[in-house]
């Protein structure tokens, strides 16, 4: 009987799985990935549909992409070992991880927007370049809301927020944080690699 | 039950609780608060002020349409109007007045004391709010939507669409996504943590399998219109090209966006529905539902077939012979898992001992009209008919029978059925009565003729037709039912502002019905309950009349949580203990982040940068304020008193 549990003393405002936040934040992220299969639908759509080449001019270079996305997933990483640090209260640990989490994500984010410049045309200039600016460009909005999410996290570390036994905010800060690298990988391997591959 | 309301000890615990939960008697307490009762209370006052708003515009495209060469309205006017209609019933009144229902049972029925998440359900009220007021507001500009609730490109396009209407339709929708996904995203993670101890999935009432059903489709549903309208929206103010075939686009891509997201949203307009009949007719027929798990799955399987019949919209755009035939099928056999239900009702009100309510009434029409609208919607799963039927008023026929018969027919049923729990006064039975007469003739009236029209070619979306084409006849018949049916409603409204104060009370449960949120005093306290229930068969009301399941539910139990705000969690699918949640206090950013995001999306439509990028960083600074960590740290406790 389901009563009987109730004997023993149950954790209050538990974190991990255990928390709202926990479960709020992955229907979060079941929903965001939805709109981006979406968006990779429309981009998958056009193409199947154009009646040119495509992408037009061959597939976009590696050159600042392929670097960029190891940044990213090194942001996440760095990110992973702060969180490590706070669960055996290593307050240091986390503000130094999620410091370098910060800047790697800045620097994901600056790179970008060197590509962007580097284009010679706009997103006006055809439906292939409408998709590319715009799906980059929700996946920039997702990292602009990622890094104001670490900064928040790092702030509220730095003044001691957090502790080995009260740090549910972390965890659920950074499965946001991984999934927009994850995301990444996704948009990166429909602009970037799929075109090599002979798909579109 | 024993009644211990009168032992000193209780009476002090129930103080205390009610000072812990209670919202001050403010404007400020007001603009606050967090109680899923009072959020749910605002869902159903506002989506229905909507439902008025769209029944009068409604009531004017009538009327002009009641005779050939009729010039009530002119065409640009026409437009807006029959858009606004469309966009104000499906996404200002048919969701949200759902979701008023969900916010405001869900706690009650699951034996809790709120939703997982307090503060979002007053965000995904005021978005809601804000959402319809930016809609609504192009009106005063005089620039409203204008190109149908589905919004078909090219026609949406710039080119043949230079004002500000369509971007009014692209920007609202997303805002109005904000609100649907951030409730859909409480539904979910509140069914799965916050059900009573024993309520395992099998014991949850049909209306928490239908929002739930319909809360999950929504997560997945509405971010394919989100990306339509974002795609529409930059095609037309920064020249992209998405949709128009110039550029490399393709108009088709809207229609697969639009229809992806489109057929879903048709059932998680009903399913919630559907479960309100589920749940309250069997209360009527003294009996509990035939078959409660078949329809539970036939819920779930609606859903899931659901998602895979979107291009039944699209057989008259021309696609290929086998991807016809396959989505035709496809929408034939989503007949069957809506046959379950209706077989279900039927099978309870023939074997139980009906008792013929106003609300057991709207419940018995809807199974009719329910049939009806299935029927014709089997009709044109037939790609050949369809065909012939596609922008006829056939199809406008359907649709108001589907979308009103489930939708509107069980929200006036459920108004009936929980009115007494939540204002602690029953509604007057002989207006009801009227009302309910009043309204199923004039439905049949007005809609019924509709499929004559469309069978005699008349094509929807004109505003005007030529004498001597035959359709005279019946769209003065259609005219006239509908004002008989908006005087259906009225009347409804009628008896609700009246039995609020002149009611008779009604007591904790005046219909004898066997479910949890009847145990509590009507209106519910601030807390819902006192001491949190223990759940041991679907009908804890009714167990000793039953005799099912093998223990009985523990209406008074001693678990009390009484420091702060708490509730208890439970497992995802057995529902035993498995945490205590500190729940929020009022608060009043919800409302301020709310205004921001109207802010916002007034300042992108136009085309305010600088206001735009101070919404975005009061928002997240509002963000931050409310997600700050508390300070006080977890610890362990037992629930038990």
């Amino acid at each position: 009987m389901a009563d009987l549990s109730l004997d023993r003393p149950l954790p209050v405002a538990p974190s991990g799985y255990r928390s709202s936040g926990w479960w709020g934040l992955a229907t979060v992220i079941a929903t965001e990935a939805a709109l981006f299969v979406f968006l990779i639908f429309a981009y998958a759509y056009l193409g199947s549909q154009s009646a040119t080449p495509w992408p037009p001019g061959g597939a976009p270079a590696l050159r600042l992409a392929g670097p960029n996305t190891v940044v990213l997933l090194a942001s996440s990483l760095a990110a992973w070992w702060g969180q490590k640090g706070i669960e055996r209260g290593r307050r240091g640990q986390l503000v130094l991880g999620l410091a370098i989490a910060l800047v790697l994500g800045a620097v994901f984010a600056g790179v970008q927007g060197l590509e962007w410049a580097a284009k010679p045309h706009g997103p006006s200039d055809s439906a292939y370049l409408s998709l590319y600016f715009t799906i980059t460009g929700v996946h920039l909005a997702h990292v602009a809301v990622g890094l104001a999410v670490l900064l928040a996290l790092l702030v509220w570390a730095a003044l001691g927020e957090f502790t080995a036994a009260r740090h549910e905010h972390v965890g659920v800060g950074l499965l946001y944080w991984h999934f927009v690298d994850a995301v990444w990988l996704v948009v990166f391997t429909t602009f970037y690699l799929t075109p090599r591959m002979g798909i579109f | 039950m024993v009644d211990r309301a009168l032992d000193p000890a209780v009476v002090l615990e129930r103080r205390q609780l009610a000072q812990t939960w209670e919202t001050p008697r403010t404007v400020v307490g007001w603009l606050s608060s967090v109680d899923h009762k009072e959020i749910g209370k605002r869902y159903l006052v506002t989506a229905f002020v909507f439902l008025l708003l769209g029944g009068v515009e409604a009531l004017i495209l009538r009327l002009q349409l009641a005779r050939p060469n009729e010039a009530v309205l002119s065409p640009e006017a026409y437009d807006q109007i029959f858009t606004l209609h469309g966009v104000t019933m499906i996404f200002l009144y048919a969701l949200p007045v759902l979701s008023g229902f969900s916010n405001y049972l869900w706690p009650l029925l699951l034996g809790s004391r709120d939703m997982a998440f307090p503060r979002l359900n007053a965000f995904s009220y005021w978005t809601f709010l804000g959402a319809g007021v930016f809609i609504y507001a192009s009106v005063f500009m005089g620039q409203a939507p204008n190109a149908g609730w589905f919004d078909y490109v090219p026609l949406a396009g710039r080119e043949h669409d230079p004002g500000l209407n369509i971007d009014v339709y692209a920007l609202g929708i997303v805002f109005l996504g904000v609100s649907t996904t951030v409730g859909a995203i409480n539904f979910v993670v509140t069914l799965l943590r916050t059900r009573a101890p024993g309520m395992s999935i099998n014991r949850m009432p049909i209306l928490v399998w239908g929002t739930i059903t319909a809360s999950v489709a929504n997560l997945f549903a509405v971010p394919a219109l989100t990306a339509a309208c974002l795609l529409l929206w930059l095609d037309r103010q920064f020249g992209m090209h998405f949709y128009d075939i110039a550029g490399g686009g393709q108009p088709l891509l809207w229609q697969h966006l639009f229809w992806f997201f489109g057929h879903p949203w048709v059932y998680a307009l009903v399913l919630p529905a559907m479960g309100i009949v589920s749940d309250a007719l069997p209360t009527f027929c003294r009996r509990p539902l035939v078959g409660y798990t078949a329809v539970a799955l036939a819920t779930v399987a609606t859903m899931v077939i659901g998602f895979g019949v979107w291009v039944h919209h699209m057989f008259a755009v021309g696609m290929p012979p086998l991807a016809m035939s396959f989505f035709g099928a496809a929408s034939m056999v989503i007949a069957i898992p809506s046959a379950v239900s209706v077989f279900a009702w039927i099978a309870t009100i023939w074997t139980g001992r009906p008792v013929w309510t106003t609300a057991f009434l709207y419940f018995a029409g809807f199974i009719l009209l329910f049939v009806i609208g299935g029927v014709s919607g089997f009709m044109t799963a037939a790609v050949p008919l369809d065909w012939q039927l596609t922008d006829t008023y056939f199809v406008v026929a359907h649709l108001h029978y589907v979308l009103l018969g489930i939708n509107v027919f069980p929200v006036i049923g459920g108004l009936y059925y929980w009115f007494p729990k939540m204002t602690g006064r029953l509604m007057d039975e002989r207006l009801g009565k009227w009302s309910f007469w009043t309204a199923f003739i004039g439905f049949n009236v007005a809609f019924f003729p509709m499929h004559v029209a469309g069978l005699m070619g008349m094509p929807r979306r004109i505003y005007t037709y030529p004498a001597g084409m035959g359709w005279g006849g019946p769209n003065l018949i259609t005219s006239v039912g509908s004002f008989v049916f908006a005087a259906g409603v009225l009347l409804t409204v009628w008896n609700v502002i009246r039995s609020r104060t002149r009611g008779a009370p009604a007591g904790a449960n005046p219909w004898d019905a066997p479910t949890l949120e009847w145990s509590v005093a009507s209106p519910p306290p601030a807390y819902n309950f006192a001491r949190l229930p223990i759940v041991a068969s679907r009908h804890p009301l009714w167990e000793d009349r039953l005799g099912e399941g093998t223990g009985r539910s523990v209406l008074d139990s001693d678990i009390r949580l009484t420091e702060g705000r708490e509730t208890l969690a439970t497992t995802p699918l057995d529902a035993e203990a498995d945490a205590i949640l500190r729940m929020p206090g009022d608060t009043p950013i919800p409302l301020l982040l709310g205004l921001a995001l109207t802010v916002l999306f007034f300042a992108l439509l136009w085309k305010g940068w600088w206001l735009a990028g101070a919404a975005l960083v009061v928002s997240a600074l509002l963000t931050a304020a409310w997600l700050r960590p508390s300070r006080r740290a977890p610890r362990e406790e037992s629930a038990r008193g």
